[in-house]
C-alpha cells in the first residue's frame, strides 16, 4: 500500500534493535529495581536477610563490571511492541516478527543467553530460544504516533504465579487472601526469587487477567501507581501486607520482599471476579526502545506500556 | 545444635577445596557461608534420567572427579568449536530431584549439593545425615554474575549432543566460587526449617480476618503454615 511519505521502518533496523535490546536486558538491570533492592538492603535489620540483599546488590554491580548476564537463567526472551497507528513497517508485521526471531537466535549465541526454549513434550532444543510461539510478541497500539516501541523482556520463572476465579461476594478480602496465599506459596524458600514486583490482574477473562498481571509486574516501574485512586490505595495496602508477611529475600525473616504491587483491571463477567497474581523476580531483565520513522532510535528503561489509550474505558 | 533462631547463627565463612573432606564438611553449620576451589559438575533432570532411569554408563568416573554437584545449567557460549565460556551460573529448584539425589550420593560419592530452595527436613535426615552430606544454597537466588566470575574454565562437557546445552553435564574448574549458605549440615539440620518457624508466626495472624474463598480447589493446601511440596 503506498503511503504519503513512502517511508518505512526497515526490517534490518528492527533486527538490529531487537538484538541490542536483548543484550541490554540481559546485563543491565533497570535503575528503579536496583534502587528499590538497595533501599531494602540498607533498611533490613535481620542479619540473614541483609546478607542476601547485599549480595543481590553486589551481583548487579558484578554483572555491570564484567558485562555478563546477572542470572544464568536468562529466562524466556519475549517482546512487547507498542505500534503507533501511523507507523509503517517494511515488509509489514510478518517481516517484523521474522526480524525478532532472527535477532533472538543471534543474541542466544553471541551474548550468550541460555537456550531455555524446548519443545514441551519431546524437550527438543534448537539452542536458539526460538520455536513454536517463541519468542512471543504482544502488541498494543498508540493513536497519532508514527513510531514503534519494542520492549525485550527475559522472563524467568517456573514459580510465583497463580490464577483464581473469585466471586463478587469474595470481595477485596478475597483478593487480600489470595495475595497472601501466593506469597505463602512462593516466598517460602525464596522460590519467587524475591524481592519481587507483584502484578495483580483483576477481572476480564481468565486469559486477560493473567496477561494483565504479568504486564503489571513486568512493564510498570517501581513507585508507579494506577491512575484510579481507589486502585492506587489498594496497591499501597498490598505493599504493606507484603511487608507484614515478614517473608524476606530467600524466605528468611525480614522486612518482607515486595518491591511494589501493581494492579490492573478489566471489565469482567457480572457474576465473577477472576484474579491472577504474578511475581516478577529481582532479576528484572527489560529494555525498551522507540524507533522513529526516520530511523532514529531512543533507548530507555521505562516501557510506558500502560498508556491512557491502553486503559481506555467504554466508548469515547 | 545450640542455635535456635536465625539471629543466633554464627555465619562463619569457609573456603573449601574439592573434593571436600569429611572433616571439612563436619565443621560446617547451618547459616555458614562457603566458597569453593577446585572442580564441580552440574546435573539436573536430564542427567539423572540418563544415569538412573536409563542406567546409562556414566561418561566419567564421578567419584574420582569431585564430590560436589550443582543443580543448574550454566549460561555458556561456544567461542570456537569445543571452546566454551561460562558467563553466568544460577541454581534450579532442587526439591524436584528427591527421587534421584540419594542415588547420586550413594553410587557416585557426592557429598556436597549446591542448589536452590533446599530439600525437606525429612529428606535431610534420611539421606544427608546418613551419608554425611551437606546442602549449600545459592544466595538470592539470582546472583549468577558472581557465580559466573568464580568459574575459571569448562574442563569438559558430557552428553551435550544427547541432552542439549541446558541439561548436559558440565565439569567446571572454579576458584573462590560462592558465596553459598549452608542449608543442611552433616547432622541433618535445616536452615529453612528454622527460618520458617519464625515467619509462620506472622503469617498466621495476617490470615485471621480473611475468610476462605467461595470456591475451593481440589488438591489445594489451605493451611498457610504448610508448604506446597
Amino acid at each position: 500500500m503506498p503511503t504519503a511519505t513512502g517511508a518505512f521502518i526497515g526490517a534490518d533496523l528492527i533486527r538490529e534493535v531487537a538484538f541490542e535490546l536483548n543484550r541490554r536486558a540481559a546485563i543491565h538491570i533497570p535503575g528503579d529495581v536496583r534502587q528499590s533492592v538497595r533501599g531494602m538492603a540498607e533498611r533490613e535489620t535481620e542479619r540473614l536477610s541483609k546478607f542476601v540483599l547485599l549480595e543481590i546488590v553486589n551481583n548487579y554491580e558484578v554483572a555491570d563490571e564484567d558485562l555478563r548476564p546477572m542470572c544464568a537463567d536468562t529466562g524466556l526472551p519475549r517482546f512487547y511492541a507498542k505500534v503507533g497507528n501511523e507507523a509503517r513497517l517494511e515488509g509489514g508485521f510478518v517481516a517484523f516478527e521474522r526480524s525478532i526471531r532472527e535477532a533472538t537466535a543471534r543474541a542466544t549465541t553471541e551474548i550468550p543467553l541460555r537456550p531455555n526454549r524446548v519443545h514441551p513434550i519431546t524437550r527438543y532444543d534448537y539452542n536458539n530460544n526460538v520455536g513454536i510461539h517463541a519468542p512471543s510478541v504482544d502488541y498494543s497500539w498508540e493513536p497519532g504516533a508514527d513510531w514503534v516501541e519494542m520492549t525485550a523482556f527475559h522472563k524467568g520463572g517456573l514459580f510465583g504465579g497463580d490464577y483464581r476465579m473469585l466471586f463478587p461476594g469474595d470481595g477485596i478480602d478475597g483478593i487480600r487472601r489470595f495475595y497472601l496465599d501466593v506469597i505463602s506459596e512462593f516466598f517460602k524458600r525464596g522460590l519467587s526469587c524475591q524481592p519481587a514486583i507483584v502484578g495483580i490482574g483483576i477481572g476480564g477473562t481468565k486469559d486477560t487477567c493473567v496477561k494483565l498481571a504479568k504486564e503489571a509486574a513486568c512493564l510498570r516501574v517501581v513507585g508507579d501507581r494506577n491512575p484510579d485512586p481507589q486502585i492506587a490505595d489498594l496497591e499501597d495496602e498490598l505493599v504493606e501486607l507484603g511487608k507484614r508477611s515478614t517473608l524476606g529475600a530467600m524466605g528468611f525473616k525480614g522486612e518482607g520482599a515486595v518491591m511494589d504491587a501493581h494492579i490492573e483491571v478489566a471489565y469482567t463477567h457480572t457474576g465473577g471476579m477472576p484474579v491472577s497474581i504474578h511475581h516478577q523476580c529481582f532479576a528484572l531483565r527489560r529494555s525498551t526502545a522507540r524507533i522513529h520513522l526516520d530511523g532514529e532510535v531512543e533507548y530507555r528503561e521505562d516501557p510506558r506500556w500502560f498508556t491512557d489509550y491502553y486503559r481506555r474505558d467504554s466508548v469515547s | 545444635m545450640s542455635e535456635k533462631n536465625t539471629s543466633d547463627l554464627l555465619m562463619d565463612e569457609h573456603l573449601l577445596e574439592t573434593s571436600v573432606s569429611r572433616e571439612a564438611l563436619d565443621k560446617l553449620r547451618i547459616g555458614d557461608i562457603v566458597r569453593l576451589n577446585g572442580v564441580i559438575f552440574t546435573g539436573r533432570i536430564g542427567l539423572y534420567k540418563k544415569l538412573f532411569d536409563e542406567e546409562a554408563e556414566p561418561p566419567v568416573d564421578i567419584a574420582a572427579l569431585t564430590n560436589v554437584t550443582f543443580h543448574c545449567s550454566p549460561a555458556v557460549g561456544e567461542k570456537a568449536p569445543g571452546e566454551w565460556e561460562v558467563s553466568a551460573v544460577t541454581a534450579t529448584a532442587s526439591f524436584r530431584f528427591e527421587k534421584h539425589l540419594p542415588l547420586l550420593m550413594e553410587r557416585h560419592g557426592v557429598r556436597c549439593v549446591i542448589g536452590k530452595g533446599g530439600m525437606s527436613p525429612e529428606f535431610y535426615r534420611d539421606h544427608f545425615k546418613r551419608l554425611g552430606g551437606v546442602f549449600l544454597n545459592t544466595v538470592g537466588y539470582g546472583i549468577g554474575a558472581q557465580y559466573g566470575r568464580g568459574v575459571q574454565r569448562v574442563e569438559a562437557v558430557h552428553w551435550l549432543k544427547e541432552l542439549g546445552i541446558a541439561q548436559a553435564m558440565w565439569v567446571l574448574r572454579v576458584k573462590n566460587f560462592g558465596p553459598f549458605l549452608v542449608e543442611c549440615d552433616t547432622e541433618g539440620n535445616s536452615l529453612y526449617e528454622m527460618a520458617m518457624k519464625e515467619t509462620n508466626e506472622n503469617l498466621k495472624g495476617l490470615y485471621a480476618d480473611l475468610p476462605l474463598p467461595t470456591l475451593k480447589r481440589m488438591g489445594e493446601v489451605h493451611n498457610p503454615e504448610d508448604e506446597v511440596f
